[in-house]
């Protein structure tokens, strides 16, 4: 058997999990490692400007992928830069590992130079957590680093490791396992069969049914078996915010997205369902406004892979755990063979009545005569200019609500946004994971003035390795969610959400090698997006320059029930 | 509702601590805390006991199962259960006292384990409200120090936990 130190061992055991990426940010308790990455070229290291951004690097080829990305941070500063970016991954289920350096193991307690104690930081926001204690389980805890960040809920995974775990000179057998094995730790893989019938059953005899979507059928891979039973069935579709692309956005089916900024048919069906088939979505309190008031005629069949989800926030009438896929697929063929078929009648007056919501043109924005543009248009000529087939990394505020309603993805792992934690600054790095992972394809970064700068470094990374991101910035010069909610609740006093000092984006774009872009009206804004898309090698950063004063809408009522919404700034339901 | 929650969890170093963390983060109430090696080295047996309704105490029996170190995971209290708790209590013992207190602790079946001229250590073992109503029966003034191990649980009958 080969003979590798344990630094060797860390980057063999990444080739051997089929890693070609990791991101990352040296440092002294890593230097034996980094060593060992610079003396092999298949596992290659993308050096970051800030850990926080090498770590949603990672989380974004994970949203993209499915698959497990890998961070790599050196102790103390290092690993805890990342800790934002492992909290981002695991309240959005994202399969991530994360390898952090740590001080010699007889330093660990005694306050060591860049020490921290990282599991016991990572705790709360980590699937699992490792430290490895001997050399030569590096392989294995590796290995199962992957299984457990990729398997039943995904989530991130922290293996710390103490430098002297890597020293050069000392050298171990190497062997990658092939399979993983924990008596503590069996995903499921199947759902209940006589739960599934019981949902079947139901669903077939609902009269106003209604789909609920989440980013479970996008990390579960379930998209196709989720259009396959909707489609069969003719029901009503509703993504959550982390769905969005798990049903495509375009189809007459769509309601598009629920919840606090939910459009209006898709909120109104909720409320008055009679039947929810939940799948892979697990009622967070941006979807369903005050639960007490949730959906009062509905009855819910809730699909999940983490039985600790079902019931958590509502109580439902038929849980079934399991992974989506084969859950949605199981009831497909039972629907199949069934006897009976859904109530035509019924279904077709309950989809004159959603088209009659749809129809309503509920919270959609309106030009108006003043000169600005508005955010909205932005991200329906960036829908436009892509052919809907971009991938859309989102930083977090008005411009992620924004993308999220007027981009229709109708591919899964397109729509890449922090939704869970809200993390400004994930737009940019996230933009950046994709882009490397998918040369070819057409990545936009949208984003904000406010967010963009949390993490703006990251243009010099771009240059360093030609990443050719699109950064498309609606610039309103205002922190736009804060403001709104100071519009709507405290008499429009904007306290600390006016951005003061902007830089010049144009030239800070320049300065870091890139093309900048200025636009300001309308009518320029197709041909300058269409020139930045063309420009397949350059990073192009549009600044673009938005009407500061809009809202987003609808947006519901705190603490009614998921039809009480604000439509616009002066109409209510 | 009080409940009495068994766990089952790998024997490695930090599974205790995201067992605790994990009440401390999701809000959950600790009553008492019990946890040791069982004859298996690489498994730890830990019993704690809580309080909570039905919805919040099913929350807690799958979060701890979520927790990769954790085994299995069973509520005591929703079957015939056994539990009992250790307590060593410290009590001022002059004069007549010293007869008073021997003869509760005959009647609550405790022993004495250790004595000085003017204290008694009283060894009792039983479920918690045994140790509650000892404590009560003995009053505050002559307590100077009380030790209770925290309630450890077993099902009655063959029904066990294990691998």
């Amino acid at each position: 058997m080969e003979l590798l130190s344990g630094a060797e061992m860390v980057v063999r055991a990444l080739r051997d999990q089929g890693v070609k990426y990791i991101y990352g940010y040296p440092g002294g308790a890593l230097l034996h490692v980094y060593d060992a990455i610079f003396q092999q070229e298949e596992v290659q290291h993308v050096l970051v400007r800030h850990e926080q951004a090498a770590t949603h690097m990672a989380d974004a080829y994970a949203r993209a992928t499915n698959k497990a990305g890998v961070a790599l941070v050196t102790s103390g500063p290092g690993a805890t830069n990342a800790v934002t970016g492992i909290a981002t991954a695991y309240m959005d289920s994202i399969p991530m590992v994360v390898i952090t350096g740590q001080v010699m193991s007889y330093l660990i307690g005694e306050d060591a130079f860049q020490e921290t104690d990282m599991l016991g930081i990572s705790r709360p926001i980590v699937k699992h957590n490792f430290s490895v204690q001997r050399p030569e389980d590096i392989p294995a805890i590796i290995k199962k680093a992957f299984y457990i960040a990729e398997s039943g809920r995904p989530g991130p995974v922290v293996v710390d490791i103490p430098k002297d775990m890597t020293t050069p000179t000392e050298r171990y057998p190497y062997e990658f396992p092939a399979s993983v094995k924990m008596r503590s730790y069996n995903p499921i893989s199947r759902g209940h069969s006589g739960q599934i019938k019981k949902a079947v059953d139901m669903l077939l005899a609902a009269k106003r049914p209604v789909i609920y979507a989440g980013g479970g059928v996008i990390m579960g891979g379930a998209s196709e078996q989720l259009i396959k039973l909707a489609q069969t069935l003719n029901y009503p579709v509703t993504n959550t915010l982390m769905g969005l692309g798990g049903y495509p956005g375009t189809d007459r089916q769509s309601l598009g997205m629920l919840g606090m900024h939910g459009s209006y048919e898709a909120n109104m069906a909720m409320h008055h369902a009679d039947l929810i088939l939940a799948v892979g979505a697990r009622f967070d309190d941006r979807v369903t406004n005050a639960t007490d008031k949730f959906c009062p005629t509905a009855r819910i069949v809730h699909i999940d892979i983490d039985p600790a989800s079902i019931s958590k926030t509502v109580e439902v009438d038929v849980p079934i755990v399991g992974p989506a896929g084969a859950v949605l697929e199981e009831m497909s063929e039972l629907v199949a063979a069934a006897g009976t078929t859904p109530d035509a009648e019924a279904i077709a007056s309950w989809w004159t009545q959603i088209d009659e919501w749809r129809g309503r043109h509920g919270g959609r924005f309106r030009t108006d005569d003043s000169e600005m543009m508005k955010p909205q248009q932005v991200i329906e000529m960036l829908s436009k200019v892509t052919n809907g087939d971009a991938f859309v990394c989102s930083d977090v505020g008005q411009h992620q609500m924004y993308a999220a309603q007027y981009y229709k993805f109708n591919k899964p792992n397109r729509w890449i946004n922090s939704g869970g934690l809200g993390t400004m600054g994930f737009g940019l790095p996230a933009a950046m994971g994709v882009k490397m992972n998918f040369p070819e394809a057409d990545v936009a970064c949208v984003t904000g003035e406010g967010s963009i700068q949390m993490n703006i470094q990251e243009l010099s990374t771009c240059k360093q390795y030609d990443i050719p991101v699109k950064v498309i910035n609606l610039n309103n010069q205002s922190l736009g969610m804060v403001r709104q909610w100071q519009d709507m609740n405290y008499e429009s006093r904007h306290s600390q959400s006016y951005v003061k000092a902007l830089p010049d984006f144009v030239k800070l774009a320049e300065a870091y090698g890139h093309v900048g872009m200025k636009v300001e009206k309308y009518s320029d804004l197709e041909a300058a997006m269409s020139e930045a898309f063309s420009l397949k090698d350059r990073l192009v950063f549009m600044d673009i320059y938005v009407d500061p004063h809009e809202h987003v809408y609808p947006m519901q009522v705190p603490r009614g029930s998921m039809r009480d919404m604000w439509l616009s700034k002066t109409e209510r339901t | 509702m009080r409940h009495i929650i068994s766990v089952l969890l790998e024997n490695e170093p930090g599974a205790l601590s995201r067992v605790v963390g994990l009440f401390s983060q999701r809000q959950y109430n600790i009553e008492s805390l019990t946890v040791a090696a069982t004859e298996d080295p690489t498994l730890s047996r830990l019993t704690v006991t809580t309080i909570g309704n039905d919805r919040v105490v099913e929350q807690i029996t799958k979060q701890l199962n979520k927790l990769v170190d954790v085994v299995k995971v069973v509520d005591l209290s929703e079957g015939d259960h056994i539990e009992r708790e250790l307590m060593m209590i410290k009590l001022k013992a002059n004069g007549q006292m010293r007869a008073e207190i021997k003869r509760t602790c005959d009647i609550f079946r405790g022993q004495i384990i250790d004595v000085t001229p003017n204290a008694y250590t009283v060894q009792l073992i039983g479920d918690s409200s045994k140790l509650d109503a000892f404590i009560a029966a003995l009053g505050t003034a002559s307590i100077m120090e009380v030790v209770r191990s925290g309630v450890s649980g077993i099902a009655r009958g063959e029904k066990v936990l294990s691998v």
